[in-house]
């Protein structure tokens, strides 16, 4: 009886300190945690709005996509929530194991009878109960927080990392790399690539590295291309992002389609739940990877800006986060998620909008799809982890 | 933290802001800039049209007996798009299916391609849209289609079900093919006109290719049924935005009158055979004869009765498709272009039939034509000498014998004194061209404006005509011994180039006598001359000549009747025309028609021609000569023109005149020598009133119960 009595009074006291002015719940970037919440909020909407009527005219549960995704969202939060408690210079010492389960899980995905093919890249590992998980975005994680930790190492007198962090560094992101090339998963590929060369940038390595990336990203996508290193179905994508008609059935059929459906959006949208393009099915995969679709033609202009508006102040606090740090990890940490964050979503809208060449990489915040929300949270996590504990 | 570390942040966040501007950029682009355009392209993604054909109206004859008709039949189709998903591109499934059908293969295969795939145009393709089903046939017997639809899983994509289809009865053994012309599926071509637009065609009609189908088609085809559907990515109908039903298409009443036309249909064939066979009494006989038309028309409104053209083809060809081979021999050269309708689409030098024409030249120059002329054998006039072509009499007749025996020689010598007149070679600034104008005034060189498309104009080888050739052959002409394939430099082709090179501009004296006895470069179509006969029969009104009379209403009520229009009047006075009408009664009773007609009991009034055709057959002889009977009927009151042409048929009178006497027979009720005015197919002529439907949209033949 004392003893539940006196936990009680703990926890409550523990609440009531944390909204304390020093208090841990202050201590968060709140305007942060209302974008993500907002986002996260939209994101249910459009999965719903995506899904319902295809679902209902098909004689199912309309809300299929809903309640799984409502599911994810809260495992997703509560991932988050644990990441931003636990403090982030502890985690330095977690990283390599988090680092060797994200690089056996990329391992496990190329085993057939284990990894399972979904859009030609060989990504994902399917679990009982009609789940699956998709290694490649925990690696995300997994490869900036190890980078930042080798980078953040200095000896006595050193300012800037030398050319062996550096080099560590590149290894530590290089072999996940190039278990996801073989996947292969160019979208995650490019993401993870350019979050490296910011987070080179910022831990103050000499610009040569950065040059050098740089160049061997150019030299690799066209050897890459002459070698045919590439799949033939990514470079029909590629060429429908040139040329739409090029492959009008498949893949710039996809494009067009997307197109078509976010423009006819107009400036005030066809009403959530009214788009005829996306009751039509139009767009395939437009759940997940054309999720911005949905928002396009049923919100129109004013809904798909606000959107792109809210990830634009995700990303200010990201980089303010990532100046505010109190020490480099923090800002290596930071800064990496906001540049993965940041190429994500611009791939991901540039892809629906004709932009950016079509690859499968899902919208943060919104898209269906478990794997990639709880990283992204976990993400989220790290941010606040890194806000509250700055000097 | 280095200062380094801090800034290169921040330039990673202005390069981060600058991506998410570019976002903001290109959705503002897309949304609000192309937003209308890509709103239509949504609209046209989600919505099709499922078109339900208007029935079609039909052709009745004058008395309401239908030449084209819609009727029901197992059409058997195949759908495109099915076809090119299986594995062998469809041989297998259109193998199966032409053994079905007891067709080849080829031909199966010719109509499933589209027109126009790969850039090639396979005869018999398909000229429609790859998602509407393609017909193969429209009269499957009932046993074929069971079979298709019992073993449908050796059939995919082909389906077999009653539908409408257009059919043309040919009732009593009526033809009429040139007249009612054809249906097929609407062309990429005929969308684009702008006539389309206003009609409301759509890309899925059939409508009129040929013939009065063509000419009335807009009436005819009715309006499409359109219903508009939302569809999704698989096709699948979510939604139904419009639905008009089909509006059946109006019914076309003619004038032609199927018994007679098939009258003058056999008559015509009949023609040819005797031609062919060598007329009794022709010494120049047999002859080629590789084609003919003959026509029938009501002098006093220019209605026609009848049209005929030889050789003819089935006009249900189409419905159970076209093969390969039907194709090509509808316009073959050796088949002699049945799908020509010679009535109005061949123009050849009118000969002797061309002399009411030059009597209103002669008559206007101031000529007695009471008066005697000579009539030599030949003539000579400058280094040629012209013959008579066809009957010759020497010496001092009346102008009346010498139309009746058409007499050339006197017109050479009446033309040349005219030309000289006008200046000869070195013409005169406003020569008399009598001829000319009479013949300008006779619309010769213009066409009749008759209610079928595709009509050719003939040639008026006047001044200016001959001005116009001159400067579209000078350089032939004048780079001779270059330009013209070696076989044909011989020296008296060289010389004839020669002169024409010098002065081929000019009307010159043969040309002037040549003209005024139909020879030469002047034509005519049977049509023009059935034109102009019944405007010396009616006292000289041209009509123009009509076939449609009225458009019904698919209940039977009248939408608008056709009214016979007035183009103009001969160019003669009451004397002149009196003479004419005289010379072409002497014509049969003492002339170059004399022997077809004797012992008729009605008098007829004609003339015959004997038309002179440069060039060569394909089987190297000369082009024979072209067979004219142009004739009226009854004389005192003019009632029919019947006239026919036999292309390479010798003379007028042997080759056409008996035929003319069975048709005239037919339409005045003649047995032998007496006349019995009920056997008439027209008793007391063609009927005025129109045939009616009863609101059910069945027919009511004139003097009939419903059927």
């Amino acid at each position: 009886m004392m003893m539940s009595y006196s936990r009680q009074t703990r926890v409550r006291d523990r609440f009531s300190h944390a909204l304390e002015r020093d208090g841990i719940i202050r201590q968060m970037d709140l305007v942060l945690i209302a974008a993500v919440i907002l986002l996260l909020a939209i994101g249910a909407v459009l999965v719903s709005a995506g899904t319902r009527n295809w679902y209902a005219s098909a004689g199912l549960d309309p809300n299929y996509y809903l309640k799984r995704h409502l599911i994810n969202i809260l495992v997703a939060v509560s991932l988050g929530i644990a990441t931003m408690f636990f403090d982030y210079r502890l985690l330095k010492a977690y990283t390599p194991i988090l680092w060797v389960i994200a690089f056996l899980g990329l391992i496990a995905v190329l085993i057939p009878g284990i990894g399972s093919t979904i859009n030609g890249a060989r990504a994902w590992i399917t679990l009982p109960g009609g789940y699956s998980v998709e290694p490649g975005e925990f690696a995300k994680v997994a490869v900036i927080t190890g980078m930042a930790m080798l980078l953040a190492e200095r000896r006595e007198g050193e300012k800037d990392p030398k050319a062996r962090d550096v080099t560590q560094a590149l290894l530590i992101a290089a072999l996940p790399m190039l278990l996801i090339m073989l996947q292969p998963d160019l979208g995650t590929a490019i993401i993870l690539s350019a979050s490296v060369v910011v987070v080179i940038a910022i831990s103050g390595a000499s610009w040569k590295w950065i040059a050098g990336l740089l160049l061997l990203a150019c030299l690799g996508s066209i050897g890459a291309v002459k070698l045919h290193v590439l799949h033939d179905y990514q470079i029909k994508r590629l060429q429908s992002f040139v040329d739409p008609n090029a492959d009008p059935q498949q893949s710039g059929y996809q494009l067009r389609q997307s197109r078509i459906t976010i423009g006819s959006g107009g400036l005030t949208g066809k009403g959530l739940y009214k788009g005829p393009q996306t009751n039509g099915r139009f767009v395939p995969e437009q759940q997940t990877d054309f999720i911005f679709t949905v928002a396009g033609e049923e919100l129109g202009f004013v809904g798909s800006a606000g959107i792109i508006g809210l990830f634009g102040i995700v990303l200010w606090r990201a980089g303010r986060i990532a100046r505010r740090s109190s020490d480099l990890f923090g800002r290596l940490v930071s800064g990496g998620i906001m540049a993965w964050f940041a190429f994500q979503i611009f791939e991901n809208i540039g892809m629906a909008m004709g932009l950016m060449p079509m690859t499968g990489v899902p919208l943060p915040f919104l898209s269906y799809g478990g794997t990639s929300l709880f990283a992204v949270l976990i993400g989220i996590g790290l941010l606040e982890n890194v806000h509250m504990r700055r000097s | 933290m280095s200062e380094r570390s801090w800034r290169r942040l921040v330039v990673v966040q202005v390069l981060i802001a600058s991506m998410m501007l570019a976002l903001m950029g290109r959705l503002y682009y897309m949304q609000i800039a192309s937003g209308p355009m890509y709103n239509a392209a949504a609209l046209d993604n989600q919505s099709r049209d499922i078109i339900t054909p208007a029935a079609r109206g039909m052709i009745l004859d004058d008395k309401g007996v239908p030449l084209a008709m819609e009727r029901t039949g197992l059409v058997v189709s195949i759908d495109y798009t099915t076809l090119q998903k299986q594995k062998d591109g469809g041989k297998d499934v259109l193998t199966r299916l032409a053994k079905v059908l007891g067709t080849k293969y080829a031909t199966v295969r010719a109509r499933t391609t589209l027109c126009g795939a790969g850039g090639t145009s396979v005869t018999g393709c398909w000229n429609g849209s790859p998602y509407q089903p393609i017909p193969l046939t429209q009269s499957a017997n009932p046993d074929t289609a069971l079979q298709i639809i019992e073993h449908s899983e050796q059939f995919p994509g082909v389906t077999a079900e009653p539908q409408g289809f257009r059919y043309y009865p040919e009732i009593g053994g009526t033809n009429a093919a040139h007249i009612l012309g054809y249906i097929g599926q609407v062309s990429a071509d005929e969308l684009k006109s702008p006539s389309a637009q206003t009609t409301g065609l759509h890309q899925y009609d059939i409508v009129g290719k040929a013939g009065l189908e063509y000419q009335y088609d807009p009436e005819l085809r009715g309006q499409s049924g359109i219903k508009q559907v939302v569809v999704d990515r698989t096709g699948a109908i979510t939604k139904v935005v419009r639905n008009t039903p089909a509006v059946p298409g109006d019914h076309l009443v003619t004038s032609i009158d199927s018994r007679v036309q098939k009258v003058v249909e056999d008559q015509l064939a009949a023609a040819v055979a005797r031609a062919r066979a060598g007329a009794p009494g022709d010494p120049l006989g047999p002859h080629q004869a590789d084609g003919g038309a003959a026509i029938v028309m009501d002098v006093t409104n220019g209605r026609i009765i009848a049209m005929a053209s030889y050789p003819t083809y089935d006009p249900n060809i189409w419905a159970n498709g076209l093969s390969v081979k039907q194709a090509k021999s509808l316009f073959s050269e050796t088949s002699h272009v049945p799908a020509l309708n010679r009535a109005i689409q061949t123009a050849l030098a009118p000969a002797s039939t061309f002399k009411v024409v030059s009597l209103a030249a002669a008559s206007a120059a101031g000529y007695n034509l009471n008066a005697n002329y000579n009539c030599p054998a030949s003539l000579r006039i400058g280094d040629r000498t012209f013959t008579n072509f066809e009957g010759e009499r020497p010496g001092l007749i009346p102008m009346r014998t010498a139309i009746a025996l058409s007499c050339d020689t006197v017109w050479y010598q009446i033309a040349y004194d005219m030309w000289v007149r006008d200046g000869g070679l070195t013409p005169k600034a406003h020569p008399a061209d009598y001829f000319f104008k009479a013949a300008k005034a006779y619309r010769i060189g213009q066409r009749t404006g008759v209610d079928l498309p595709s009509e050719v104009a003939g040639r008026l080888a006047d001044r200016q005509w001959k001005i116009a050739w001159y400067n579209a052959n000078k350089h032939f002409f004048c780079n001779y011994q270059k330009e013209a394939i070696p076989a044909q430099r011989t020296p008296m082709l060289i010389a004839i180039a020669k002169e024409n090179c010098v002065d081929g501009m000019k009307i010159r004296a043969g040309d002037a006598v040549n003209f005024a006895i139909g020879q030469g470069d002047t034509t005519e179509t049977p049509i023009q001359m059935a034109q102009i006969y019944a405007a010396v029969a009616n006292g000289g009104t041209l009509w123009q000549p009509t076939i449609g009379r009225a458009i019904l209403k698919p209940d039977g009520t009248l939408v608008r009747e056709i009214k016979p229009k007035k183009l103009g009047r001969i160019p003669m006075n009451a004397k002149t025309l009196a003479f004419t009408q005289n010379a072409l009664r002497a014509v049969v009773t003492e002339g170059t028609a004399h022997y077809p007609f004797i012992g008729f009991p009605i008098s007829v009034s004609a003339k015959t021609g004997t038309g002179e055709v440069y060039g060569t057959n394909p089987d190297g002889s000369a082009k024979d000569t072209t067979s004219w009977l142009a004739t009226y009927a009854p004389t005192e009151k003019p009632r029919y023109v019947v006239v026919m042409m036999v292309s390479q048929g010798g003379t007028g009178s042997l080759t056409g005149g008996p035929s003319v006497r069975k048709i005239y027979e037919a339409l005045f009720g003649i047995k032998g020598s007496t006349v019995n005015p009920a056997d008439s197919l027209l008793p007391g002529g063609p009927p005025t009133a129109l045939p009616s439907l009863t609101s059910a949209g069945r027919l009511v033949p004139l003097g009939g119960k419903p059927k």
